[in-house]
């Protein structure tokens, strides 16, 4: 009799795709029973622009842009992911100068740190936090000055080239980034004295969205949602790439696979970035200035053959996957494995059970990026 | 370390494409990676290969969810990736037309191994849902571009592009300019049924297309010669039209 009645009172809503916390254009029919969720179901694509097709129209360096624009907020770790991958293709990879890959990994870093600054800033207004907003688009500025010094880009950097790098950086540019890292720590902690000891925000965080490590591998999860819940694996110590094998740091791991696990799991990974950056610093000392490019030809046609190729990401794994006919110029094809996508696709799981405003908190938690999950 | 790094590109000037097809078909299928499962099913594996230092695997289609089981048991707990090809004009290519890849991944070994599966257009393949939880959007996403079913998935809808639009946009015969649907948005400018027609064929030809140049594919344009593109008529009592009148 009870069943009758709660069933009789499910109600479906439209729970976006112009709604300020879905982070761009997702729309998420939700059943509720009152306030709470019964099932939900991302619906995706509002975003869609043919980047898969557009890939096998282009060259390979022309195709560089187009990537910027699939996670429009962590361009570089984009840019690296399909210069990575065209430089597997070719055999490239253990000719980059040794410059061009601390490069890579610095712009890499100062990427997820300022990724995971937006993402902080957008989770905590959603969960109504409103003040850490200003405090974390302060610090992201900084990074942003410092890709428009390297490249002239603040978003959309295409900043890496197939064979190396376009641009060398300076001492200048060098105590820039120092000055920011110096500043960086204190600001950390700001954020987090306006966080983590939250009642609020620990009210809103812990227990909810929580995801088990054998469920997590089963979705597929990669990058902060996986880690949060314990298991301790990151691309760059996998499968180290550029310079990561001889970089000293840590990958914090979640416990309880929960939205609070996975802010801190992403609080942490700011530090140990900003560790990398400073081991960056005293290694490219060590290089030759303006040695930033392999012997490419100008004309790139990898080989017939198939590579793929992936790069931890601020969201998570980030593959692509490059099939050359060795007769052309362009990809016969090129597909991207998306960790937005992937990981949006475990959140009917997540919010099962929740209030309706947790879905807020989850869907800000899986740290989405429409332009990367719609491609 | 640095060091050998940095003489390497000094000792190969040429880029060498590592060795690819080095290893035959059956050394492959012997590496200890795959061996257990290999071994314990040898009908179900087509032909093997090494490139890049990726193993690929080509599985016959009946197999396939078999083979997943069996990897998964093995350790490749871990799907990183499932996604279609149309190998439809691949130079040299005789086989079916589509291709499925699985990219597995161990967490034991730390390897990923890739399976193909070739099938031909219109011929559905199991899904491996039950397996993985996330191959549900991936199948969905090769479903939707390139339109190859999934028997046995829960929920096989389109996903990127919209219900009711017609063809499937990865296919090497879609044009890449798109086809129209602008008959939904325009309904004065294209008589009923005029935009994504049904049983369309996705081919620029078939399809009524409000671009009417000719095709120039993207970044290949002749220079300064920018393709003529005649305008389909405004809408009547838009107003721009009334301007002009």
């Amino acid at each position: 009799m009870t069943q009758t009645m709660l069933n009789l009172h499910e109600m479906e809503i439209s729970f976006g795709p112009q709604h300020p916390s879905t982070h761009g254009v997702l729309r998420v029919m939700v059943k509720i029973d009152g306030e709470r969720i019964v099932d939900a179901k991302p619906i995706i694509g509002y975003l869609h622009r043919g980047t898969e097709k557009l890939f096998e129209a282009m060259n390979y360096p022309q195709c560089v842009p187009h990537t910027d624009r699939m996670d429009y907020v962590a361009s570089a770790t984009n840019n690296q992911g399909f210069v990575g991958a065209v430089e597997k293709l070719l055999g490239l990879t253990e000719q980059i100068p040794r410059r061009a890959k601390i490069i890579r990994v610095m712009l890499a870093e100062l990427q997820r740190i300022s990724s995971h600054l937006l993402w902080l800033a957008t989770h905590a207004i959603d969960l109504g936090a409103m003040t850490p907003f200003f405090y974390t688009f302060r610090e992201r500025e900084l990074i942003l000055d410092l890709f428009e010094d390297y490249c002239g880009a603040r978003l959309t950097l295409n900043c890496m080239r197939i064979g190396g790098q376009a641009d060398d950086i300076d001492a200048a540019w060098i105590q820039k980034l120092n000055d920011f890292l110096g500043i960086f720590d204190a600001a950390l902690d700001e954020y987090e004295s306006l966080l983590t000891m939250n009642r609020i925000w620990r009210k809103r965080t812990i227990g909810i969205g929580v995801i088990a490590p054998d469920d997590a591998i089963d979705w597929g999860l990669t990058g902060p949602p996986l880690r949060g819940s314990g298991i301790e694996w990151d691309i760059r110590r996998a499968f180290p790439y550029e310079v990561y094998s001889e970089l000293k740091f840590e990958i914090p791991v979640g416990r309880n696979g929960d939205t609070y696990d996975r802010y801190l799991c992403r609080m942490e990974e700011m530090r140990q970035s900003k560790k990398i950056l400073e081991q960056c610093i005293s290694m490219i000392a060590e290089t030759k200035e303006g040695d930033l490019k392999a012997k490419v030809s100008r004309v790139i046609r990898p080989p017939e053959g198939e590579a793929y190729f992936s790069v931890e990401c601020p969201k998570g794994e980030l593959g692509y996957y490059i099939i050359s006919d060795g007769k052309n110029q362009n990809a016969y094809r090129c597909h991207v494995r998306p960790p937005s996508f992937v990981n949006l696709s475990a959140l009917p799981d997540l919010v099962k059970g929740h209030l309706v405003a947790d879905m807020v908190a989850v869907i800000g938690t899986i740290d989405i990026v429409l332009g990367e999950v719609d491609r | 370390m640095a060091d050998e790094q940095e003489q390497k590109p000094a000792a190969k000037p040429a880029p060498a494409p590592a060795a690819p097809l080095a290893r035959t078909k059956d050394e492959v299928l012997a590496d200890p990676i795959v061996a257990p499962v290999t071994s314990a099913m040898a009908g179900a594996f087509l032909h093997a290969k090494e490139q890049v230092g990726e193993i690929s695997l080509y599985v016959t289609p009946d197999a396939i969810v078999e083979v997943c089981r069996a990897f998964k048991a093995h350790g490749f707990t871990y799907l990183v990736d499932l996604c279609g090809v149309d190998y439809s004009t691949f130079p040299g290519h005789a086989g079916e037309r589509f291709c499925v890849n699985y990219l597995l991944y161990s967490f034991k070994q730390n390897v990923r191994i890739r399976l193909k599966l070739f099938v031909a257009e219109g011929v559905s393949v199991r899904s491996v849902t039950g397996v993985w939880k996330t191959a549900n959007w991936h199948e969905r996403e090769t479903f939707d571009m390139f339109g190859i079913p999934f028997t046995g998935h829960p929920n096989l809808e389109r996903i990127l592009m919209w219900e009711g639009f017609n063809g499937h946009p990865l296919r090497k015969d879609f044009p890449i300019r798109g086809i129209d649907t602008g008959a939904r948005i325009y309904p004065e400018v294209f008589p009923p049924g005029g935009g994504p027609m049904p049983g369309s064929t996705g081919k620029a030809h078939g399809d009524v297309n409000i671009w009417k140049g000719p095709a120039v594919p993207l970044g290949r344009s002749p220079k300064g010669e920018v393709p003529e593109t005649k305008q389909v008529e405004a809408p009547q009592g838009g107003d721009e039209g009334k301007a002009d009148a």
